[in-house]
């Protein structure tokens, strides 16, 4: 199993086995490097742990149970830090801690084993129960790795890929696999007697109670200061710490805190784009020379970003829409390539403090369709996008149905989304017949609704649109497919700054008046970051991060696929052997993208969903034996 | 001025406007300024709903009543029934 989480962990491996358990650990040193190997025991092997991820505030947990509890270390690490605290507080211990894991402790007198995830999901956790054994890891391949573990895709979760963008945990795109969801713990006692049945608690969620009690220069003071010592936790490591600097405001944000508060002589890292429709390399510079960092850059072309994409595939190990994952796997891999493992970035800043323009559409298509017969407000809807020429010209009514600004939606929970869904959902059409009738009685969205927490109904709408952006499309796609999968996949660590404990707990309660004020997104983030960034960082408009979608594997120019397989995953006798698309359907979409039609969000989205679904298939399906590594004795435990 | 003055020329300030050194409060008509083109009308008339939980129609967006900072004042405090 191990074997195949190589790229997660190359400095190290270790294997613990007992009577009822067995654990493994593929190391990235980052803290105690010679200290800090895992698997690690405490208390003469009662209690053993594997462990990803980081625990920031372990120093001062660490000093708690020094002084207060009496407790020893014999290393400098966060891993022998959380063992402590679960012997000491047991499993509510993870509420004390700050940071990003999943871990497994074996509890050898009590005979179970206790896992956690943190809170909003940065590390990954996977398990399965097969002949009565229960495995888990950090990617789905060392489950499958396993022999007479089921490999088959799960059409619901891949119908969930083609509304949501991803698969909400539990679920996966697997069947019979499962993903721990974030802020939660599992237990499996592994007695005799003992049921064996897996024990999932929830420990954190997102509380959107509002605290209106401060004025915004209160908030802006209290904000800084949290994000400065979320920025300083982070950048405890035994190795040197980068920064991501995208051209936006957030990355922009924690790189000017880390000069401006610490004496760390920050490197700064970028990717460019070929396309100047996604390229921020202007806006990067001027960053870039106000901090006066080390930076370095690389660009990622069209051709690039196809070439890497099957074997980001393998690392991402589910379908996905769009090809923004490939730049980021090029962006780490330069990290890389300059000596580094640890990353710091701004993800999570618009999920929790109001960065997004689905929170800004959401704001005014609730303001037109609170008033159906106003001529006036629809303008506000075309201000959103000016560069759309066709919604310029469209009559109100279709603004308004395409929208989802009618008062009927307004009564949807989840009037937020809808058009970001049901715009996604139109990929379903080429599903292949067989496919459509197993899912003809699964409706995803439906079945959210019995998934939201009871306090939802009472929330602010600006609060509903975060927790559905924070708790579905954050886990599941840009901490994953954007975030661990892409770094990890060069041996990467990013680490969230924004998505600190108390940073998340203390925006959830900030008042949307204050994250959106009218249309200024993130609005006390600015007023942070006045002296952080430079002034035209600050000014511009929020640019969504993109890449290129269809353009990165048929050559607009030519209508030619630039690589061999783009035609092998895309023809008609491959589509059928997958048996999930329709061939039919499919050859129509790549001839429109070849002839140069395919020019909508919608088709570049439908493009990479077959293109990715195809190639994940035929590598954990079809190929899987292949593609894992050979005469590794860790893969054969 | 009044603390709703206050929330109306602090939102025009920071949502509105690119100079920060605009008299707000001392600005006769915001339309002759340049403070408030015909998409920045409708931003600030949901920032009045959003803030005081009133109704704006149509017919009320109109210079008479959102002007300047005096006309916003009276409009908001009559929607409010003050």
């Amino acid at each position: 199993m191990i074997g195949t989480l190589r790229h997660r962990g190359p400095d190290g491996r270790g294997v613990f086995v007992d009577r009822a358990c067995g654990l493994a650990h593929a190391r990235l040193a980052i803290l105690d490097l010679s200290g800090g190997a895992q698997p690690m025991a405490l208390e003469g092997g009662d209690l053993v742990i594997t462990f990803n991820g980081e625990v920031f505030n372990y120093l001062e947990l660490r000093e708690e149970l020094a002084t207060r509890h009496g407790r020893r270390f014999a290393t400098r690490s966060d891993t022998e830090t959380i063992l402590h605290a679960y012997a000491v507080w047991g499993e509510r211990c993870v509420e004390r801690m700050n940071g990003q894991w999943s871990f497994a402790i074996w509890d050898r007198k009590r005979e179970r084993l206790f896992c956690a995830r943190d809170r909003i999901g940065v590390r990954p956790f996977f398990w399965t129960m097969h002949e009565g054994r229960f495995l888990f890891g950090s990617e789905v391949k060392s489950l499958f790795a396993v022999p007479g573990v089921t490999r088959a895709l799960d059409l619901h979760g891949l119908n969930e890929v083609l509304t949501f963008w991803c698969a909400v945990a539990p679920r996966t795109v697997w069947q019979g696999i499962n993903e721990l969801p974030p802020g939660c713990t599992l237990t499996i006692d592994a007695g005799q007697g003992s049921t064996r049945r897996v024990e999932i608690r929830r420990y954190w969620q997102l509380d959107y109670t509002l605290d209106e009690t401060r004025s915004t220069e209160q908030c802006v003071e209290e904000l800084t200061g949290l994000l400065v010592d979320a920025a300083r936790i982070r950048l405890r490591a035994d190795v040197p710490v980068g920064a991501y600097v995208s051209g936006g405001l957030d990355s922009s944000v924690i790189a000017g805190i880390v000069k401006r508060h610490t004496d760390t002589r920050l490197q700064t890292f970028s990717v460019t784009f070929e396309d100047p429709e996604y390229d921020e390399s202007a806006f990067q510079r001027e960053v870039v020379e106000r901090l006066g960092t080390r930076h370095t850059t690389v660009n990622a072309s069209n051709a690039l970003i196809g070439s890497v994409f099957p074997e980001l595939s393998w690392f991402m190990e589910t379908p996905v829409i769009r090809s923004a994952p490939a730049p980021l796997y090029v962006l780490a891999g330069l990290v890389r390539k300059n000596g580094f493992k640890v990353v710091l970035t701004g993800e999570g800043s618009d999920e929790m403090l109001g960065g997004y323009d689905i929170f800004k559409e959401a704001k005014v298509r609730r303001f037109c369709a609170q008033q159906p017969d106003s001529k006036l407000r629809p303008q506000l809807l075309r201000s959103l996008y000016p560069y759309m020429k066709s919604l310029q010209a469209q009559p109100d009514a279709y603004l308004r149905a395409f929208f989802h600004a009618r008062p009927e939606d307004l009564e949807s929970p989840f009037f937020s989304h809808l058009p970001r869904w049901k715009l996604t959902q139109q990929i379903k059409g080429l599903l292949g017949k067989d496919a459509k009738a197993e899912l003809a009685a699964h409706d995803p969205i439906e079945e959210l609704r019995a998934r939201l927490p009871r306090e939802y109904a009472g929330w602010h709408p600006f609060a509903q649109a975060q927790y559905l952006e924070s708790t579905i499309l954050l886990p599941g796609y840009i901490l994953s497919s954007q975030g661990d999968r892409p770094a990890m996949g060069q041996s990467i660590e990013g680490r969230y700054p924004f998505l600190d404990a108390r940073v998340m707990d203390w925006a959830a309660k900030l008042p949307p008046r204050k994250k959106m004020l009218g249309l200024d997104e993130k609005h006390v983030l600015k007023r942070a970051a006045r002296d952080l960034v430079p002034p035209s960082v600050l000014a511009r408009p929020k640019q969504p991060y993109r890449a290129p979608d269809a353009a990165s594997f048929i050559d607009p120019s030519t209508g030619k696929s630039r690589y061999d397989y783009v035609d092998e995953m895309l023809s008609g006798e491959c589509v059928a052997k997958s048996g999930i698309f329709d061939p039919v359907a499919v050859q129509k979409l790549v001839e429109k993208v070849r002839n140069g039609s395919a020019t909508g969000v919608k088709d570049n989205m439908a493009f990479v969903s077959v293109l990715s679904t195809q190639l994940v298939t035929h590598r954990f399906l079809d190929r899987f034996e292949s593609e894992i590594p050979a005469h590794d004795p860790a893969t054969h435990e | 001025m009044s603390d709703l003055s206050q929330k109306i020329s602090e939102f025009i300030s920071s949502s509105l406007l690119l100079d920060s050194n605009v008299d707000i409060a001392g600005t006769a008509s915001f339309l002759e300024a340049g403070i408030i083109d015909s998409t920045g009308v409708l931003e600030l008339v949901q920032f009045l709903e959003e803030t005081w939980e009133i109704s704006v129609k149509d017919e009320e967006m109109v210079p008479a009543n959102l002007d300047s900072l005096a006309k916003l004042e009276a409009f908001v405090k009559r929607k409010l029934g003050g």
